[in-house]
């Protein structure tokens, strides 16, 4: 994967095939502390404790693992490898949470990426579940709850095409308002 | 900063065409496999640019979802078209500068675009 934000594509895939409802994204950089840590949180069906210690594992393919496959064991390998960590709490039928973290500076970290574009295509694609979706850079932050937009949208469909339009502008605008309003 | 404010109007003015999107019956389907292994062949920028050529075409009757992996990992990006009525077409190795090619030919028009399919790859 090129970019951080093209593991979170794929990693929040999990979550959507756990059937979660609720699917948190938060990612936080630190310049001080020279961190960028990502953390996906989802209130789906979880993992017994021995699946949940074999998804991080490529090579093993039994059943229950299959669908993981190598999604988490690439991230948690990037993260590794940029001095980071990773770390991944699940529990069954409450839901499961990894957290990833890198040295911001460290010369192979990935780019975060077009984050917008990432979040734009879960939202659309996925309608029905709720993204809380967080990004902070020190001490700048905003963020996007689509259970808010839904609300204010009253029965319009969140993947109207309209909809998609405004949310595009509007995490494209908060992203590069993040960094200085330098694109990205 | 952006705020969620505009959303007000937007769904003022998106209520009244509610109506005109809700005919399922003659939807096409355009399917983009997104598993680890799309992703990382660059699925992203081909959903990304599906749903824009659509959107840009006010195409009412088009639905872009995604799908996980389908088992051909080294034909990937892979995208599926299904029209009613017709048989589905399988497209591989997408690149987004393809798309137009594809909603304008195929989608609109009825003629999938031969050459980018699975069936002339193999």
């Amino acid at each position: 994967m090129k970019e951080i934000s093209l593991h979170i594509l794929d990693l929040v895939q999990n979550s959507i095939r756990a059937e979660a409802t609720r699917i948190g994204v938060y990612i936080s950089e630190d310049t001080l502390k020279d961190t960028l840590s990502v953390t996906i949180e989802d209130n789906g069906c979880g993992m017994t404790p021995e699946v949940a210690h074999t998804v991080q594992n490529p090579f093993v393919t039994s059943r229950t693992t299959r669908r993981v496959g190598l999604g988490v064991p690439l991230f948690a390998a990037g993260c590794e490898h940029c001095d980071g960590s990773f770390n991944l709490n699940s529990e069954q039928g409450k839901g499961t949470t990894l957290t990833g973290s890198y040295r911001h500076s460290h010369i192979d970290r990935p780019p975060l990426g077009d984050i917008a574009d990432t979040m734009l295509i879960l939202i659309g694609g996925n309608p029905a579940i709720r993204f809380c979706y967080r990004h902070s850079v020190n001490a700048q932050e905003y963020e996007l709850d689509t259970g808010q937009v839904q609300q204010l949208l009253g029965e319009v469909p969140l993947d109207s095409p309209e909809v998609i339009a405004f949310l595009q502008d509007f995490l494209k605008n908060n992203e590069s308002e993040l960094y200085g309003g330098i694109e990205q | 900063m952006k705020t969620l404010q505009e959303l007000d109007a937007i769904r003022q003015k998106t209520l009244n065409e509610l109506n005109l999107r809700k005919n399922n019956e003659d939807n096409v389907r355009v399917v983009v496999g997104l598993a680890t292994c799309g992703i990382a062949a660059g699925a992203r920028p081909v959903m990304t640019a599906f749903v824009e050529e659509i959107n840009k075409r006010s195409l009412n009757n088009v639905t872009v979802s995604q799908t996980g992996c389908i088992g051909l990992c080294r034909l990937e990006p892979i995208v599926e078209v299904f029209t009613p009525g017709a048989e589905k077409v399988t497209y591989c190795k997408v690149k987004p500068e393809q798309v137009a090619r594809i909603v304008s030919e195929h989608i609109v028009n009825g003629n999938p675009v031969v050459e980018y399919s699975i069936g002339s790859y193999e």
